[in-house]
């Protein structure tokens, strides 16, 4: 039995789907990072299994720095959310609504 | 053979682990679960032999992204249930109708770009640290360093961020001086 191209971009759609429906039905922040954690993953297998099929290394470059953003985005957001929640004791989503017009 | 075996038992792992973690309602249990995910998609980097891929996989994510998640939940109460949201029916039928329109063009994007070349291609598939390596300082040099520079500033973002206060340490303050913070605390509250 062969695993092909079609395998690897099959389990990374469904790794995609699973990391939005955690987007949508997620109301506390930090579980919506996690679940954007697991878009990028998904998103990055796919990116590492074309660069094998294809014989090119640029899939992986991109994997790289989709990884480096990832790590960054961690870094600010965990930041803004420990700041939020000194100042408003929760970290939920529909709590959030002050720039609201 | 052992290929598709070792696809089949990780891809089974990482969608129960991602699953877990998107389902739970225990921050604890999503945590772990997502850390655990995270070490079998590195598995699906060796098997497609990118390793040094797999490599940095494990030491960003599952030791620094992780870590970082760990260190942050001691600032949250995580022991409270994660309430959930009663979604608006409407979008979320039309995200998974967008969703699903996602799958067919990702399965059959490969079809279309058939003719694709490769721009660099890789000359040996054992050597796949040096073959990125040089790549990675050659081609794409600048992003490398772009990426470096905002690497730094989040750093900086996140220290400036979470570290306000931190010079105050409560076990080395007495009695009084904690409680007259609190009071102070709750002034600034109740002004604002």
């Amino acid at each position: 039995m062969e695993i092909g191209l079609h395998h690897y971009l099959v389990l990374s759609t469904i790794l995609f789907a699973i990391g939005l429906v955690g987007v949508m039905r997620r109301k506390n922040l930090l579980m919506l990072f996690f679940a954007t954690e697991i878009l990028l993953n998904a998103v990055n297998i796919s990116f590492a299994a074309i660069s094998h099929y294809y014989g090119d290394l640029t899939g992986q470059m991109f994997a790289f720095f989709v990884i480096a953003i990832a790590a960054s985005e961690v870094a600010v957001g965990l930041g803004l959310l420990i700041v939020w929640h000194k100042k408003h004791n929760n970290i939920d989503l529909d709590n959030m609504s002050t720039m609201r017009g | 053979m052992f290929e598709a075996i070792a696809f089949y038992l990780f891809a089974f792992l990482t969608i129960t682990m991602f699953y877990i973690a998107v389902t739970t309602s225990q921050a604890l249990y999503a945590l772990s679960a997502l850390a655990a995910g995270m070490i079998f998609i590195s598995a699906f980097f060796f098997i497609l032999g990118a390793d040094f891929l797999g490599a940095v996989q494990i030491v960003v994510y599952s030791g620094a992204v992780m870590a970082l998640y760990a260190f942050g939940m001691m600032f949250f109460d995580t022991t409270r249930e994660v309430k959930e949201k009663q979604g608006n029916k409407a979008i979320i039928i039309g995200l998974s109708t967008l969703a699903a329109l996602m799958v067919v063009v990702i399965v059959a994007a490969p079809i279309v770009g058939n003719n694709i070349e490769a721009l660099y291609p890789s000359v040996d598939a054992t050597k796949n640290v040096q073959e990125v390596g040089m790549v990675l300082f050659t081609k794409y040099l600048v992003p490398f360093e772009v990426a470096a520079v905002m690497l730094l500033v989040a750093m900086i973002a996140g220290i400036v961020l979470a570290g306000k206060k931190m010079d105050l340490s409560v076990t080395l303050m007495n009695e009084a001086e904690i409680m007259m913070m609190k009071e102070e605390d709750k002034n600034k509250k109740a002004h604002s």
